[in-house]
């Protein structure tokens, strides 16, 4: 498994070969609280990186999700459907939203690990 | 405001060890959640759950004038109450608005303690101080006393060793006692709609109470609750919350809280504008809505009916325990009726709803809304 890459957005992405595949942080989970729903899109669409690709309700607010790169949506998590909680448990495994395909290159401003945690501290306070 | 500004429990390190996040709440710091809304607010219909609620402001009133001095504040009728005997009430200006929804606790025939919420903590020991008569005494004990609350179908049989018989504690009652071998005022009242006690222990006992009845409730399921937990188990029992359901831009009526003012007690204040609310019948009125699921409806949220905005969501959650989102919302008056259709804004589009009767749900409180007669 590739290295894990963030937005300031708060998700997360993976690259395996062409597919990339995309999440919400853990930060971002516990920010937002006990996630109750999610409204995702249907496979086959095609998003640009920074593009709101759904929402994401928890008890607290709903969060626009944003699409880290430019791609063909190949699959969605339909565990999230009756097991919206996933996001909140297991987000950087079981709670995965979207995988993609990815088109061009991989934006030049994801963050690594430790450029992400810069944002979480400095937003957090 | 950074969270440093922000005033804490004596329970605070608590939260904190308990992995509570901590939130702003009317000036507080206190705990959202420690682990899962959800998991807290099972418990609490499930089990029983525990809440710090010490931000709660704790006034206490003596002397032979307290009683009238709280019969001319208040819309419901304290000079009824028995000592050992609460009531909810609300505190109303001069044009009939809520300034504040409390209860009163009667400990004797001259002294009272009565709990307001935090937000308003202030601005009510002000307006409570500027009409006191000379023979009544005003004090502020809420530094000295915490307040803790065990919720839920269960609180009953889980207190830990060393406390008070509670078995002949009526609803709305509350008598002097111990709980984990320590002095506690011990009250069966609560914001859940479940059966439960508030108790009020001197705040150099408190971590040792909230620690017995986590570590006696443990195998039965017994969690710390946070914020949210409390919020979606008020809004189920539909508990109204000030500052959300209403504020002095609302009297009682529309609040559906009529049932606390009674205007035939006498003297107090808001009575004439509330007497004349009361006989032209209120121009809004709270309603209770029911969507599917992940259409949570959000305090603001434009209510219509026809295609016309008719109100305004006040609370909004998702109920984990009901499986589907509710909401309370005020509307203009007769513009739904129980089982109508409405339609809500929900993320900036129109979902369906239905109006439902309230409260969501009846916990197994003894009596859910009006207090037993004493």
């Amino acid at each position: 498994m590739a290295d894990r890459r963030y937005t300031k957005t708060h998700e997360w992405v993976t690259v395996d070969g062409k597919t990339v595949t995309v999440g919400i942080t853990d930060f971002a989970q516990a920010q937002l609280g006990d996630v109750v729903f999610l409204e995702l899109p249907s496979t086959g669409r095609k998003v640009g990186a920074g593009e709101s690709f759904g929402v994401v309700e928890s008890v607290k607010a709903a969060s626009d999700l944003y699409s880290p790169v430019s791609g063909r949506i190949n699959e969605v998590n339909e565990k999230l459907a009756t097991k919206p909680e996933l996001i909140n448990s297991d987000p950087y495994g079981e709670g995965w939203i979207l995988k993609l395909e990815l088109e061009g290159d991989l934006p030049q401003d994801l963050l690594d690990e430790s450029e992400y945690k810069k944002v979480t501290e400095a937003g957090s306070q | 405001m950074t969270l440093s500004a922000l005033k804490r429990t004596p329970l605070y390190d608590r939260h904190v060890a308990l992995g509570g996040r901590m939130v702003d709440f009317g000036g507080w710091e206190m705990p959202q959640q420690y682990t899962s809304i959800r998991d807290e607010h099972l418990a609490v219909r499930k089990s029983a759950g525990l809440f710090d609620v010490s931000h709660m402001g704790r006034f206490e009133f003596g002397g032979e004038g307290a009683e009238d001095h709280l019969q001319r504040l208040l819309t419901n009728e304290v000079a009824a109450l028995a000592p050992g005997h609460a009531i909810y009430s609300l505190m109303c200006n001069e044009k009939g608005g809520i300034l504040d929804d409390l209860v009163v606790y009667r400990e004797a025939k001259d002294r009272f303690l009565v709990v307001v919420n935090a937000a308003n903590r202030d601005q009510d020991a002000a307006w409570m101080r500027s009409h006191l008569p000379p023979n009544a005494t005003f004090d502020d004990r809420s530094s000295e006393l915490c307040l803790l609350a065990l919720q839920g179908p269960h609180a009953s049989e889980l207190l830990p060793d060393g406390s008070s018989d509670t078995e002949d504690i009526p609803y709305f009652g509350f008598h002097p006692g111990q709980v984990a071998g320590t002095r506690a005022l011990i009250s069966r009242t609560g914001y859940t709609g479940e059966d439960g006690f508030e108790l009020f222990v001197d705040s150099a006992s408190a971590i040792h109470v909230w620690d017995a009845i986590l570590d006696h409730g443990k195998s039965a399921g017994v969690l710390p609750c946070g914020l949210g937990a409390r919020d979606a188990t008020r809004l189920e029992a539909a508990l109204r919350l000030y500052g959300n359901d209403m504020d002095d831009t609302v009297n009682p009526y529309e609040a559906g809280l009529g049932w606390t003012v009674k205007l035939g007690k006498g003297e107090f204040v808001g009575r004439e504008a509330l007497d004349q609310v009361k006989a032209e019948g209120p121009r809004r009125t709270l309603i209770g809505l029911k969507t599917a699921p992940g259409d949570i409806p959000r305090h603001g949220a434009a209510v219509m009916a026809a295609g016309k905005r008719t109100g305004t969501v006040t609370s909004g959650t998702h109920s984990f325990f009901l499986g589907h989102p509710i909401a309370l919302a005020m509307v203009e008056a007769a513009s739904f009726r129980v089982g109508d259709k409405a339609a809500v804004e929900v993320r900036g589009r129109e979902a369906a709803a239905e109006v439902v009767k309230l409260p969501f749900y009846r916990g197994s409180a003894r009596s859910a809304v009006a207090p037993a007669k004493s």
